[in-house]
């Protein structure tokens, strides 16, 4: 049984809540007392009939303003798969919340509501989805129930998106029409829904195909930790601790450590606590070599195969998550996975237009949720690829170094 | 459940073990002088486990505080002792009791005298005694709705206060945990596990976990259709039927405050069919202070509570 981590984004009606609620109510992943909890709660608000949001409203400020402020992890599991939903809020201001909800989701669910049709905010979560590489894409369209269960009106809504899938070159992408209120296709098919013969969305959230989404040949892998246990009988251990961010490493492979850019050989592997012949994406495991080199925290072990690009001068694009704005010229830190840098932002490129992706000119300040490219230097190099070669390889952020915020998601390019 | 060969992809708990293992290394990477919180119950016995698997061959490189409210299980008590020697790690123990005179609080009164509150002044006190700038606790999302917004590096302010409106975006697999003086963080390594993972994960791993987490007889009351185990710290008051029932206990907290269910379930493969089947929450069913109103684990947190 597989893991699947995926988003849900739609603007603020779309009916988002609900959906969730209705995923964990009818895949039974509710409890009873969890909906008298949220039975009670209801009550309180007067409407009557049990509020499927609720489940997902978490903080009281969220429950008092009616409104989801800030990202929120969800888990339910089916006897195909286990899921992690990142429940971002639509609002325009909380782009930031979506961006941490995408950057390691497997798959995003855009909810359009039946009744408006591609609008500002689907083609803004849209061109985020794509920013960040999300690999699979579901278009739920929402509130089916409202314009009568049309197929017409479903058709429409196809044609309209499969133009932002186009511009974006947004791969795998599925269309559903649901209602979230009433269950229409959320896990069940809907009988309702006559002319559509497609999966329900649960269905297809338990059958998405992960297997391509990992790469097994370009092998990175990046030390985190220096294991050194220093005792008596383990004197000479040095294992290098990290994740497999991708390819295939085996006992005996040739590597590279960088950015030193020297060459050894792996003597010894290890992965959950075990020794093994090769680790491969996802695991945590131990690197140890032949050579004694001086490695620390930060630093690079790959493959002869494929290498990675060094420098300490690169163009990122840059989401602003901080409330005070970015400047140009200023220095931050950049954490790429486990490396800690200084840099300088030397030059802002252009700014990305998130409604209609196109490229303006900067001028004044880069503020919140504004997406800008840019020219980074480095105090010292950076081994990386590009963000849409290798997401994790290519994805950092910038901490601001006297409010200790994370201020930016960077993306190389 | 094993990983097919030649696929190379890791199945739902092999994902979440590399997760929670990449995440202590982060911890003790990142801090000077982390600490792991320890309780007793499952979810720290595994974190122990998943931290062994981190750094071995060496020595977990942190302490094991236990926060003690002196209202714990003896079974649970006899087990920790037995787990630090095991691993040959370092033990701290500060009294929520020595908080209570040194500080003059007011003990909690009542039938269920809960100390689980009073828990973060002595958490707090001893983050300041020993200079801790992490500690790594074992809350899991699912638990409850507050946690369910909580990152995984979570900054707390020198009052130990969490803000859930000024979290930190939290990106991909990258940890921020740089504070500035007297802050510290708590970090959540698993986090993404539910209830019933961790105990697939027990099964899958054969960890020991204390006796009580198994069916077993006991002289119990019933408190608002809850059972409450009698011990030194509750006493029957008139009035209260004492029935002798074959319980286990699905988290073990203070005995004070955590309730017992009927079962049957003497092996990890029964308990898991019963979890299986049951319809209500592991906090639900046997956390009676979670009880008093629906925004109390947000508060408590926004207090300095794990």
């Amino acid at each position: 049984m597989e893991l699947l981590r995926f988003i849900t984004a739609g603007s603020v009606d779309d009916g988002k809540s609900t959906l969730i609620g209705r995923l964990l109510y009818d895949s039974k992943n509710i409890l009873a007392d969890q909906l008298e909890a949220l039975e009670k709660s209801t009550k309180n608000r007067t409407d009557g009939s049990v509020d499927l949001a609720l489940l997902t409203d978490g903080l009281r400020a969220e429950r008092e303003q009616g409104i989801t402020i800030d990202v929120a992890y969800r888990y339910f599991t089916t006897p195909k798969r286990k899921f992690i939903i990142a429940d971002a809020p639509g609002h325009v201001q909380y782009t930031r919340n979506m961006i941490t909800g995408a950057s390691n989701a497997n798959l995003i669910i855009i909810l359009i509501d039946a009744r408006h049709g591609v609008v500002e905010q689907t083609r803004r979560h849209s061109i985020i989805a794509s920013l960040l590489k999300i690999p699979h894409v579901i278009v739920a369209v929402n509130k089916m129930d409202l314009v009568n269960y049309s197929q017409n009106i479903f058709n429409n809504i196809l044609i309209e998106y499969a133009e932002v899938t186009k511009q974006l070159n947004l791969q795998d992408v599925s269309y559903i029409p649901i209602s979230a209120l009433n269950g229409d296709n959320v896990v069940d098919r809907s009988p309702v829904i006559e002319w559509y013969n497609g999966k329900s969305l649960l269905q297809h959230l338990e059958i998405v195909e992960t297997k391509n989404d990992i790469n097994l040949t370009d092998a990175r892998f990046q030390v985190q930790f220096v294991i050194r246990p220093q005792t008596e009988e383990l004197h000479d251990y040095r294992g290098y601790a990290g994740r497999v961010i991708s390819g295939i490493y085996k006992k005996g492979d040739k590597v590279k450590v960088l950015p030193q850019d020297i060459e050894t050989t792996i003597s010894f592997l290890e992965a959950r606590g075990k020794e093994t012949d090769e680790v491969f994406p996802n695991q945590a495991a131990v690197i140890q070599l032949a050579e004694d080199i001086d490695i620390s925290r930060g630093d690079s072990i790959v493959k002869l195969n494929s290498l990675p690009c060094v420098s300490n001068e690169f163009d990122v694009l840059l989401c602003w998550l901080d409330d005070k704005p970015l400047i140009s010229g200023n220095k931050y830190l950049l954490q790429h996975n486990s490396r800690l840098v200084r840099v300088m932002i030397r030059k802002l490129n252009y700014k990305l237009d998130v409604n209609t992706l196109q490229q303006r000119e900067v001028s004044g300040e880069v503020g919140l949720n504004e997406i800008v490219s840019a020219t980074i230097k480095s105090v010292s190099p950076l081994v990386f690829d590009r963000y849409s070669d290798l997401r994790e390889n290519g994805s950092a952020i910038l901490v601001d170094e006297t409010s200790n915020n994370t201020v930016a998601a960077v993306m190389i390019q | 459940m094993t990983q097919s060969m030649n696929d190379y992809r890791l199945n739902y708990l092999e994902q979440l073990e590399a997760e929670s293992i990449h995440i202590f290394r982060e911890a003790a990477a990142q801090f000077e002088k982390p600490a792991l919180l320890f309780s007793g119950g499952k979810d720290s016995i595994t974190m122990v486990h998943l931290a062994r698997k981190a750094f071995t061959p060496a020595k977990i490189p942190f302490p094991l505080v236990h926060i003690d409210t002196g209202h714990n299980f003896p079974e649970a008590l006899d087990f920790r002792d037995k787990l630090v020697t095991n691993v040959s790690a370092t033990l701290i123990v500060r009294k929520v009791e020595d908080t209570i005179r040194q500080r003059k609080l007011t003990e909690p009164k009542g039938k269920f005298p809960s100390r689980n509150w009073l828990q973060a002044y002595t958490l707090l006190d001893t983050i300041e005694e020993f200079r801790f700038d992490c500690c790594i606790g074992g809350a899991r999302r699912d638990e409850e709705k507050a946690r369910a917004k909580e990152r995984i590096f979570s900054v707390r302010d020198e009052f130990g206060q969490w803000n859930p409106k000024l979290q930190r975006p939290e990106l991909w697999n990258i940890y921020n945990g740089k504070i500035h003086k007297g802050e510290n963080v708590r970090v959540f390594p698993i986090s993404n596990w539910t209830e019933l993972d961790i105990w697939n994960y027990i099964m899958k791993e054969k960890i020991e976990i204390p006796s009580i987490y198994y069916a077993h007889e006991r002289e119990v009351i019933i408190h608002e259709g809850q059972l409450v185990a009698i011990s030194e710290y509750v006493r029957p008051s008139n009035g209260d039927v004492v029935l002798k029932k074959s319980v286990r206990y699905r988290t073990v907290g203070d005995m004070t405050c955590t309730a017992a269910v009927e079962s049957e379930a003497t092996t990890t493969e029964e308990v898991i069919r019963e979890i299986m089947t049951t319809r209500i929450s592991e906090r639900g069913e046997t956390r009676i202070d979670d009880k008093v109103t629906e925004a109390a684990m947000e508060d408590r947190k926004k207090n300095g509570y794990f």
